[in-house]
């Protein structure tokens, strides 16, 4: 498949409080960005297991993101301080696996900021278009 | 059940150490209960019976199977299928069949590198004219064939329908001693498809170390600095496994003073250990300063090797293709 013909599959976990809303405030607010990403709304970036992330990947998506409040404005405190330690771990571990860590990103996007969610959403689908599809195994049960 | 009226017992070493044997072995002279109870119509390691007398057996033959080792070749495949077809119970037995255990980890690597590097590239090797495996050849005597290699490891499962699985590498005697007491005593078995011989737990919850608020600043290795007996091994920073790893080995590791390796796989309703072991750790790293954050995670060794040493073939990454 040549990347001028791949529609990139995101999965975008979006907290409830800060990123969802400002999803909204995006919407509200016209602005334009692409329709790859599928958002999952949880109810905090640190309820997002590695798990999911990993599952996202397998089932299909070729790119996860995970957006939350900034570090300082959780909700439930440090939600998103725990995220800030997990994901790059998770990344650590892919790179070891030879999956390209850069399927998988972080970003803070707070309830005001739906200029900031349409500028990483953009930008994540295209460096996603970019790597191409995720490949995985057919054999493996 | 046979002429004799017995039961038939069948034991099978695939792609794993045969640590699994001497696990059966470990429960001692109860092994002569077991012996005495079943006919043992297939078991490699204690009784000379071959292949081609086992594809003689008719369909659902064996009474009970215990299958260790992963699929690593078409030998271990062949012998999945064939033991499937001629059992009524195909168990999984240790962690090579129920989830790949440490020969999983070599999917991390392709097949040719494995190849390369076992047969070129490791120290110990002297291979001049660069030869390989061949799976066939033809000698004077006539062809001899070995089997040939998969391009992956896959646990038991993912080539036949697996009834039960009894996790642990090795799984520990006293397990393994209830399941064939409850076996042989003609107790109604769990439902299809159940992990048996093992708790429903964690292993911190057979831990009897003192728990306290973990904040990790730096990981720790055994050999490189000396764990207090008393303290929760992760609260002092080695990285044991124990918050992601089913109970039911009685703590062996942490109670000599070792962390927790994972063998006994993840716990119920995790479906990925080495992501639910990620998500703990990350959880107790003391800090909120991503430099920091990335240094730390720098340190760890292998990272994928601990947190999927026992689980890499089972875990949601075998999906992915590199």
């Amino acid at each position: 498949m040549s990347s001028a013909d791949f529609e990139p599959t995101i999965i975008g976990f979006l907290c409830r409080w800060c990123s969802y809303t400002g999803a909204d405030l995006a919407g509200t607010s016209r602005l334009k960005y692409p329709a790859n990403m599928i958002p999952i709304k949880v109810m905090c970036s640190g309820r997002v297991d590695p798990s999911m992330v990993l599952r996202a990947l397998a089932d299909g998506a070729d790119g996860v993101m995970v957006l939350g409040c900034h570090p300082g404005d959780c909700h439930y405190h440090e939600g998103n301080h725990k995220t800030m330690r997990r994901v790059p771990m998770l990344k650590t571990v892919l790179e070891q696996y030879g999956v390209d860590p850069a399927r998988v990103r972080l970003e803070w996007v707070s309830a005001s900021e739906g200029d900031r969610f349409a500028e990483v959403v953009s930008e994540f689908t295209e460096e996603i278009r970019a790597l191409g599809p995720q490949k995985r195994t057919e054999s493996v049960a | 059940m046979g002429e004799n009226g017995k039961p038939k017992f069948a034991m099978y070493w695939a792609a794993g150490c045969g640590g699994c044997e001497i696990g059966v072995l470990d429960i001692q002279e109860a092994l002569l209960d077991v012996a005495d109870f079943f006919e043992i119509v297939f078991w490699p390691v204690a009784i000379d019976v071959k292949y081609k007398d086992v594809e003689a057996f008719e369909d659902d033959y064996i009474d009970l199977c215990l299958f260790n080792g992963g699929i690593r070749s078409d030998e271990n495949k062949h012998l999945a299928e064939l033991l499937r077809a001629k059992s009524k119970t195909l168990v999984a037995f240790g962690s090579c069949a129920h989830e790949g255990c440490i020969p999983g980890l070599g999917n991390q690597y392709s097949k040719e590198g494995i190849m390369d590097y076992a047969f070129g590239e490791s120290p110990s090797t002297e291979n001049p004219e660069n030869h390989r495996p061949q799976t066939h050849y033809t000698m004077p005597e006539g062809d001899v064939e070995i089997p040939a290699m998969l391009d992956v490891l896959t646990p038991l499962d993912a080539v036949v329908d697996v009834d039960y699985y009894i996790p642990g590498c090795p799984p520990q005697a006293p397990q393994i001693l209830e399941v064939m007491q409850a076996i042989m005593s003609g107790a109604e078995l769990p439902p299809k498809g159940s992990v048996i011989g093992a708790g429903t737990k964690t292993v911190c919850d057979e831990c009897p170390r003192e728990r306290k608020e973990k904040k990790i600043k730096e990981f720790k290795r055994p050999g490189t600095a000396q764990p207090e007996p008393e303290e929760c091994l992760l609260d002092q920073g080695f990285i044991c496994l124990g918050p992601a790893t089913r109970s039911g080995c009685g703590g062996l590791c942490v109670k000599a003073n070792s962390p927790c390796r994972g063998c006994y796989g993840a716990p119920p309703n995790v479906e990925d250990q080495g992501a639910k072991m990620l998500s703990a750790l990350s959880s107790v790293i003391d800090s909120s300063d991503p430099e920091e954050i990335e240094k730390i995670i720098g340190s760890l060794d292998d990272p994928l090797g601990t947190f999927y040493r026992f689980s890499l073939a089972k875990s949601s990454l075998r999906r992915l293709a590199k």
